[in-house]
């Protein structure tokens, strides 16, 4: 059964049909030619796919489309729109990153993290969670641990959101 | 071989020319090829570990509005040669494996061929399945050679005799699980099969090689190369896994054919990857060693068993490492091989090394403890003249260099070597060291073409980038072969359309490349000189290196591990993990670190959490996806660091770079398995570091 859908993605309106059962990953990659998240597992365990959704970082391949109408989606080409998001300088200065697929996934969800960090939310390993979290290494390693990284950049990519926490990288 | 090229852009510190692509996500991978309405193709696959299909109901599915075709063993086009049979798909009703390609559906929609592949009923004859790997089978076969062509089995000396004899031995048996290489990129494939001019294939696809996936291709379809032609800009990761065309390749090529004109997608899932993309064989290693007191050995052996699949056989090189890594005059290696019915193994990051220098370096932390040695100096003190395999000197060796400096960085001085007596809190800490090492290789042929017009330099090669950096280190190779700016200079890869080029596997890649581009632009300058015309243009290729006659050829490392293990729990954290390597000229310190420390972290993984289980009474990896097949997280990864020593080797190439690829990978897991031996006094000899074995409950 097919269903007919109003997106805004990466601040574009884009009116698409999807089958009710077309993840939002699908949807934007099949559908809508936005290729900027990626597929890596299509089983939500992986992190490639994410994106921000009304601003927070959700996993697209988990999303179904039909139940997102009038969502707003923002991939991390969308970050860009304005030239490189400070996570984004922070990735390339750092070299947080080999062969590029999980990438968008990461910086998505960098962003997101650091918004959530912004609002005081814990995580896992914070001590005191009524206190504002203290964005150090084990902070951001467990916040960004949802995003898989074979090439193994994980290293690069902690000394790189911390540089983006610094610079105001949740924008 | 061309002489050594002056260094003034090979050494510089650049950032990555697809990086800003890569951040937003617009660098375009096989699977998001932009193509005019393509079909989604999904797999069907056998539910049985050994038989035959029976019979294929596809009715319910081909009537399903969307669907275009279904593919079987029936109806499919018969290949033009179908000797390698993992690449033999819908040829025959056998089935070898568990997860083999028994049908695949070709549709409108991702959603529908999805639907449809479920709906497509298989009946099977079921022959019952052996799977079971066993250094006691009675069925181990001698294979002819090992991967790539290594002698299976060398002696030297009398092992036996020298271990009778020796005043110090250590002899035990180590295993290493099945990995699966995991990119994370999934394989995938966009086709089209157009008909015009005697036809012609076009596969946008995930690969290491361009022209090696184009050669298979035209091979198993009976066309001439000039009939395809192979894309990859971009890699999604391959670590080996796309070394080599799977059977996803040539299915999707099979089901372009089967609608000419229209592209047709195929992405494999997650799961369909544990059964059809390789993977590395688990591996049983006996190992033997025998010592005087003060350390020096006077046998070493390995004697491998592993396994490959019953239709086509991949033998892991594990044993070839302890062949040249420590001086003994009684050596032994050997390896013996299972048939199973298993998908087939294949290349994974450093194959041979990964594996092979797991148990030879927890042996030698065993047989420090032993002599009551520090380990570090147990390594140097076994430090050969020559390669004790060919007898020739070493173009440079630095394995000691890398022992030393990563010692000083690593503050290994003030180690105390009893095990199990440092509790902070309550975890208990300990250190460890291994050696890394990887063979030096460039590849027979490959060749680059230069051309100059409207003031820039162009290269064009068939190369790859899988995130190694080459498209960014081959620019700095070819500034300096022409003698200008890297700013003037672009390099185009990935491409059939661009001169041929070897396969990126066994670090060969910027050695075999950068050695044809620095040839193409010597060709240039000789025929152009200093100021070319306006499409100038000449091609070069890599030349045989002399210099391999004479000289042996590897990069060496040492890693040294920091582990603290949980006393109740048997959690185990690696807070530190430094890896000083020895690798020629590095090229690019930005992309070279990253590689590094991406084979640390690969290795760190392998340590704590891979193995891929096989369910015997089903065949198949039951852990096949990446919430039970667990890699390495961020939060797995503390202090991790990867640095080299200034090491000049003129020998090697007209770089002087060795490959890094793959190093990073070798000796991780045995110096993190070292390190927990020192934290708790559990000396574990099977991997994955698991809390199980750590706390000693299970072997």
């Amino acid at each position: 059964m097919d269903a007919e859908i109003e997106l805004t993605v990466d601040g574009r309106r884009r009116r698409v049909s999807v089958d009710t059962r077309t993840t939002l990953l699908d949807a934007l990659r099949q559908r809508l030619a936005v290729a900027s998240p990626k597929k890596g597992c299509d089983h939500g365990q992986c992190g490639a796919c994410t994106v921000l959704l009304d601003g927070r970082r959700v996993l697209s391949c988990l999303t179904l489309a039909v139940a997102q109408d009038g969502a707003e989606v923002t991939t991390a080409d969308g970050l860009a729109a304005e030239g490189p998001h400070p996570v984004q300088r922070a990735f390339l200065d750092h070299d947080a990153f080999q062969c590029g697929f999980c990438t968008p996934g990461q910086v998505c969800s960098a962003v997101g993290a650091l918004d959530e960090a912004a609002r005081g939310w814990p995580s896992a390993v914070t001590t005191d969670v009524a206190a504002e979290p203290e964005l150090d290494r084990a902070e951001i390693a467990e916040r960004m641990s949802g995003n898989l990284c074979r090439c193994g950049a994980y290293a690069r990519i902690v000394d790189a959101v911390q540089a983006a926490g610094r610079d105001g990288g949740a924008r | 071989m061309a002489p050594p090229v002056q260094p003034r852009e090979m050494g510089r510190d650049l950032a990555r020319r697809d990086g800003p692509d890569k951040v937003r996500g617009l660098a375009t991978y096989a699977d998001e090829t932009p193509v005019v309405a393509p079909l989604y193709c999904a797999i069907v696959q056998a539910t049985i570990g050994r038989g035959a299909v029976t019979g294929i109901d596809a009715d319910v599915a081909a009537a399903l509005d969307g669907v275009v075709a279904v593919l079987t063993p029936d109806g499919a086009e018969r290949l033009a040669d179908t000797e390698d049979a993992e690449l033999a798909v819908l040829q025959s009703a056998d089935v070898a494996f568990r997860g083999q390609v028994v049908a695949a559906v070709l549709a409108e929609t991702f959603e529908v061929a999805r639907e449809a592949a479920d709906l497509v009923a298989v009946t099977y004859r079921d022959d019952g399945h052996d799977v079971r790997l066993s250094p006691d089978r009675d069925d181990l076969y001698t294979p002819e050679s090992v991967n790539p062509g290594y002698p299976t089995d060398t002696h030297e000396g009398d092992v036996a005799a020298a271990m009778a004899t020796a005043p110090v031995t250590v002899e035990r048996t180590y295993t290493t699980a099945m990995y699966h290489n995991n990119p994370m990129e999934p394989h995938a494939t966009t086709a089209r099969w157009d008909t015009s001019g005697g036809g012609h294939l076009t596969l946008w696809d995930s690969t290491q090689g361009v022209h090696p996936t184009r050669k298979t291709v035209a091979t198993v379809f009976g066309l001439d190369p000039h009939q395809v032609r192979v894309v990859c800009p971009y890699v999604g990761g391959g670590f080996g896994s796309k070394g080599t065309p799977h059977v996803n390749v040539v299915l999707a090529a099979l089901a372009a054919r089967a609608v000419p004109g229209r592209p047709v997608r195929l992405a494999l899932t997650r799961q369909q990857m544990f059964a059809l993309a390789g993977y590395r064989t688990p591996t049983v290693q006996r190992m033997q060693l025998a010592a005087e007191r003060d350390g020096r050995l006077t046998a070493i052996a390995i004697d491998v068993v592993e396994q490959t699949s019953r239709i086509k056989e991949f033998a892991e090189q594990t044993g070839v490492p302890t062949r040249t890594m420590y001086a003994a005059p009684n050596r032994r290696t050997t390896h013996r091989l299972a048939a199973l019915d298993v998908p087939v193994p294949s290349w994974m990051r450093a194959p041979g090394e990964c594996p092979g220098m797991f148990g030879p370096e927890v042996a030698l932390d065993e047989l420090a403890e032993r002599l009551g040695m520090d380990p570090v100096e147990l390594r140097i003190r076994n430090e050969p003249e020559v390669d004790t395999e060919t007898g020739k000197p070493f173009s440079s060796r630095n394995l000691v260099a890398c022992l030393r400096e990563g010692a000083r960085r690593f503050g290994w001085a003030d180690r105390d070597p009893r095990p199990g007596i440092r509790r902070h809190g309550d975890w208990l800490v300990g250190t460890g060291v291994a050696s890394s090492v990887y063979p030096t290789m460039a590849m027979a042929s490959s060749t680059a073409r230069v051309r100059f017009a409207g003031g820039r330099y162009t290269v064009t090669i068939g190369a790859a980038d899988l995130g190694t950096g080459s498209s960014t280190v081959l620019p700095q190779i070819a500034a300096d072969a022409l003698g200008v700016a890297v700013g003037d200079v672009d390099v185009l890869i990935g491409d059939t359309a661009h001169p041929e080029a070897s396969v990126a596997g066994g670090s060969s890649g910027t050695a075999t490349w950068g050695s044809a581009i620095v040839e193409a632009a010597g060709a240039f300058r000789d025929k152009f000189g200093a100021q070319p015309p306006d499409d100038a243009e000449a091609e070069g290729s890599i030349q045989p290196n002399e210099a391999t006659e004479r000289y042996a050829m590897s990069a060496f490392g040492a890693q040294f591990a920091e582990v603290a293990v949980h006393a109740d729990t048997g959690e185990v954290r690696v807070p530190r993990l430094y890896g000083v390597f020895a690798a020629g000229r590095i090229l690019n310190p930005r992309t070279a670190r990253s590689q590094l420390v991406g084979g640390m972290t690969m290795g760190l993984s392998m340590a704590l959490h891979e193995q891929s289980l096989v369910d015997p009474r089903f065949g198949h990896v039951v852990n096949h996806d990446l919430a039970e097949y667990h890699i390495a997280s961020c939060a797995d990864v503390a202090d991790l660091q990867a640095h080299w020593i200034d090491e000049r080797d003129p020998h090697v190439n007209p770089m002087g770079a060795k490959g890094i690829g793959e190093i990073g990978i070798v000796g991780t897991a045995a110096a993190v398995v070292n390190a927990a031996w020192h934290a708790t006094g559990v000396r574990v000899r099977d991997l994955p570091l698991t809390l199980d074995r750590v706390l000693g409950l299970t072997g």
